[in-house]
């Protein structure tokens, strides 16, 4: 049991997916999101669901807005690839989706193993047509998701927020 | 071999006998979709021309967003391979009004009937398979009520379990290899998209 009381980016963001009447979320295990997400699971007005792979996360999205329910999915840039060929069919049933990304192998990485799905990130989403917002300083994030969930729920778009390594922190595994 | 006995488009016309607008059907791409379509198009059925390995995803998702209508998954042994990691997903949410029904030809049927994982195997270079169980496989996820149908007999039980069983029901039906005519429901996704959600909500 950790709860963490201060004040927090993750706090903001889980106050943006109430605004927005988000009754899904999706989600791998993930240390950058794991306050969000507790915060979700412990919300009686929030469903979350624990993946097996991030793209059943596409799937349950575009299931959910079949049935008239708004959901977000939170993933790793690693898990990104993993959701490609799924993210077309945003463009195919034109569906609004709701991403948010902790980005890894982006800013000071310490495990070279991120830095090639890291980088692709921006670039694969682009390919798919995913909106991208990307967002570097808590002050921002807020506002951010906000645009997002807007571009998303009112304006019919896939959009992902890259949360990026500047805003996360670097992991170092203890490296200097 | 398969010794399946089973037809499957007048097994899918009986499973979606009398649909009301209480049931909710996604269709997985191929076989599965020509089936259901053949059944009658109706705007309550989702089927899909790709998205392969998502239809049970797909049909969790609607089923937590529409908890007093039933969820109907219908689809085939290749997409359900694809996607075996949903199951678990599914398992873990235990969604009551969720059926999956996978019609197990074991055959990748639209692209030349090359043998799936749940062939037998050791039968010769280009047709064996792995021998693998989806039924099992559903249980091992965590879904308890899993079974395995295989004759006319059982059918009348299948239809009442998909339609009214509480979920989740995880229904392996083995069918035969037949070649069958395309029957094609509107290809445009955001059209089907569209008339699914103005016939269940009212809006698109």
């Amino acid at each position: 049991m950790n709860a963490p009381t201060a004040p927090d980016w993750r706090d903001d963001i889980f106050a943006v997916l109430q605004a927005h009447e988000i009754k899904q979320v999706y989600h791998v295990p993930d240390a950058g999101h794991s306050r969000l997400i507790e915060s979700c699971q412990r919300s009686n007005a929030m469903r979350t669901l624990a993946l097996t792979t991030e793209e059943e996360g596409v799937a349950l999205a575009a299931g959910a807005w079949l049935g008239g329910q708004r959901s977000v999915l939170l993933m790793q840039s690693s898990g990104v690839g993993n959701t490609i060929n799924l993210m077309g069919l945003t463009k195919t049933m034109r569906l609004p989706l709701l991403t948010l990304i902790t980005m890894r192998g982006d800013y000071g990485e310490f495990n070279s193993w991120q830095y090639p799905m890291g980088q692709g990130t921006p670039k694969v989403l682009e390919a798919m047509g995913v909106l991208l917002y990307s967002v570097d300083t808590a002050e921002e994030v807020k506002a951010t998701v906000d645009a997002a969930a807007r571009s998303a729920f009112n304006g019919g778009q896939a959009v992902a927020v890259l949360l990026r390594q500047k805003l996360i922190g670097i992991k170092n595994f203890g490296k200097k | 071999m398969s010794t399946a006995t089973l037809r499957r488009r007048p097994l899918v016309k009986t499973i979606l006998e009398g649909a009301t607008d209480d049931l909710l059907v996604i269709a997985g791409l191929g076989s599965s979709n020509w089936d259901v379509t053949e059944a009658g198009d109706r705007p309550l059925n989702m089927p899909l021309w790709g998205a392969m390995g998502a239809t049970v995803a797909m049909g969790l998702g609607l089923a937590i967003a529409q908890p007093t209508k039933r969820v109907l998954v219908i689809t085939g042994d290749g997409d359900m391979l694809m996607g075996m990691g949903s199951l678990a997903t599914v398992a873990a949410q235990q969604p009551h009004n969720l059926a999956i029904c996978v019609l197990d030809n074991e055959k990748f049927g639209e692209t030349g009937n090359q043998a799936t994982h749940t062939s037998a195997r050791n039968q010769g270079p280009t047709d064996s398979g792995a021998g693998a169980d989806l039924s099992v496989i559903a249980r091992g996820c965590g879904i308890a009520d899993s079974a395995t149908i295989r004759g006319e007999a059982e059918v009348a039980q299948l239809v009442a379990d998909l339609r009214r069983k509480s979920g989740p029901v995880f229904r392996l039906v083995k069918v035969m290899v037949e070649k069958l005519e395309f029957v094609m429901p509107p290809q445009d996704g955001a059209h089907l998209k569209d008339r699914f959600r103005q016939a269940l909500l009212g809006q698109a």
